[in-house]
């Protein structure tokens, strides 16, 4: 090291490193609706998901570098699976597995010399509303307690700014689904993400769903979601049952 | 063995970040072997095995029977677990749910049973959360048969445990099962299997009662059938319960999934059963003579 650079660069620039990667991507929304948490993410890829199931009542969305929040995913499934199966299923909490992974990303981000470019969210459905956890975390290792809704990405501002004005407490999921699209909508980039199924990664952690509370929306089922929240007055929409 | 160990530490978190298996009984063994099953403990000799009437008398799990009908396969376990002449329970579970398109029994040590089952329930789903798609019926039964033979030393010991594993192939469209020796060696068995210590009784029910293609119904009648005759001749096998109204569990697997009977839809059956046994304690009896279009 030839050069002295104080610690306070140092961690400026990883940080300003960060957040220029995640703000290359598309944003991400987390929100609550009156039976379970939505999460909605642009994402053309059928196959590389940026949600994802953790546990019975617990999921991940994630937005950023592929391969690093991939990597954190599974990480998270490693840990949830071993902590269920020395304990008991009910002892895998969100706020056990937030703790976690704030732990790795800020020992990632001090240590290494390339911080994570991701941002993630681990959610938990509650028996009720008021039990719902959600927690943002960062590249850095930040952990927000967050409360009805999150925004994701390089332009989490300015979603939340719209999630605010549309979320309501206890809204259906057409009315959720209808606010997260506005607010996707409204990213800086200039370009109006298409509503069409094909480019959304749609899923829910479902209130009253046996055993694994996580399923995803797609094909037909998305395509009437999207419709009930394009008309907005529909009534609430629930999932149906099938495997996810 | 750790107790308790620390999920903060360097070494969990290298472990879970290092790229590699989506088998969540390999991922187990590479950092912390000491949570498997049967590596317990265990490395003394369990004094005299674990079977009935030996030295250590452990509770041991019975019979298991299982008949494809068509498009599936319903499985029916009974109730009872015995450790040497005594019950230990009369209201065990011994069938289980593995995933939504399977299911498994369990034969022999209950102990080691049941942890064999929540470690093979948790590979499965660990496999499919990591991979975005299930195994293969093939491929879980595959898998059950690495960790029947990961309990060989176990099972020299005396503590034997036999599953029974059934399940609905999406690509044949219809209902397998599969039984397996202490060793790990698999089989695939056709039209219907038992195990456990009243299976021999069972399975020459299962022969007399069982048609091919019949319909789900039937085919769990001749499941409670099968384990009446079992408990009938067997001292280790339950029968129905009505007094207590503990019947056995029964399940069934089809293109819809995996469905265990409520205890409402199994006691009609037990009830069924019983009713026919008071008119004719041996059950039904079958024709002398095969039909000659058969």
């Amino acid at each position: 090291m030839p050069f002295y650079v104080s610690p306070e660069q140092a961690m400026k620039d990883k940080a300003d490193y960060a957040r220029k990667g995640i703000a290359r991507g598309r944003n991400s929304v987390v929100l609550q609706y009156d039976e379970g948490i939505l999460f909605v993410a642009p994402n053309p890829s059928g196959a590389l998901h940026k949600i994802s199931e953790i546990y019975d009542r617990i999921a991940f969305a994630a937005v950023g570098r592929y391969n690093e929040y991939e990597n954190l995913r599974v990480a998270g499934v490693r840990y949830a699976d071993t902590r269920g199966y020395q304990y008991d299923r009910a002892d895998v909490t969100a706020r056990g597995l937030a703790n976690w992974y704030a732990q790795i990303l800020g020992t990632i981000f001090t240590e290494s010399n390339k911080p994570y470019e991701v941002e993630i969210v681990v959610a938990e459905l509650g028996e009720s509303a008021t039990g719902d956890q959600m927690y943002r975390i960062t590249f850095d290792g930040s952990v927000a307690d967050e409360h009805g809704y999150v925004a994701m990405g390089g332009q989490a501002d300015q979603v939340s700014t719209v999630l605010k004005e549309r979320y309501t407490e206890g809204m259906p999921l057409s009315g959720a689904m209808g606010a997260a699209l506005a607010a996707l909508a409204g990213q800086g980039n200039g370009e109006t993400p298409g509503v069409n199924a094909g480019q959304l990664e749609v899923a829910v952690l479902m209130r009253g769903r046996a055993h694994r509370a996580f399923r995803r929306l797609t094909g037909a089922r998305l395509e009437e979601l999207l419709a009930a929240a394009a008309g907005e007055q529909g009534p609430a929409r629930d999932g149906g049952e099938g495997a996810g | 063995m750790s107790v308790g160990f620390d999920y903060f530490g360097e070494r969990f978190t290298a472990a879970c970040m290092a790229a590699g298996t989506s088998s969540f009984a390999d991922f187990l063994a590479s950092w912390a072997p000491g949570l498997l099953p049967g590596a317990g403990p265990q490395a003394g000799r369990v004094a005299g095995g674990g079977g009935p009437g030996t030295g250590l008398d452990l509770p041991h799990a019975t019979t298991i029977v299982a008949a494809g009908f068509d498009g599936g396969v319903v499985m029916a376990g009974d109730r009872r677990s015995t450790a040497g002449s005594m019950i230990a329970q009369r209201d065990i579970e011994k069938v289980f749910r593995s995933d939504d398109y399977s299911c498994v029994g369990i034969a022999g040590v209950a102990g080691v049973g049941l942890e064999l089952v929540r470690l093979f329930q948790l590979e499965l789903e660990h496999y499919e959360k990591l991979e975005g798609r299930s195994l293969s019926l093939e491929g879980k039964a595959n898998r059950l048969s690495a960790f029947v033979r990961g309990n060989l030393g176990g099972a020299m010991q005396g503590l034997v445990v036999v599953p029974l594993f059934a399940g609905y192939d999406e690509d044949a469209g219809q209902g397998r099962i599969f039984s397996y020796d202490v060793a790990g060696g698999r089989y695939e068995e056709h039209k219907f299997h038992s195990i456990g210590s009243g299976s021999v009784f069972a399975r020459g029910s299962l022969k007399k009662l069982y048609t091919d293609g019949m319909p789900a119904d039937d085919a769990i009648t001749v499941c409670m059938h099968a384990l009446y005759d079992a408990a009938d001749d067997d001292s280790a096998t339950g029968g129905p319960d009505l007094i207590r109204r503990i019947y056995p569990v029964i399940a069934t697997v089809t293109a819809d999934g995996f469905r265990q009977l409520t205890e409402d839809e199994a006691g009609g059956y037990a009830q069924a059963v019983v009713d026919e046994r008071r008119r004719s304690p041996a059950g039904p009896i079958a024709p002398l003579h095969s039909q000659p279009n058969e």
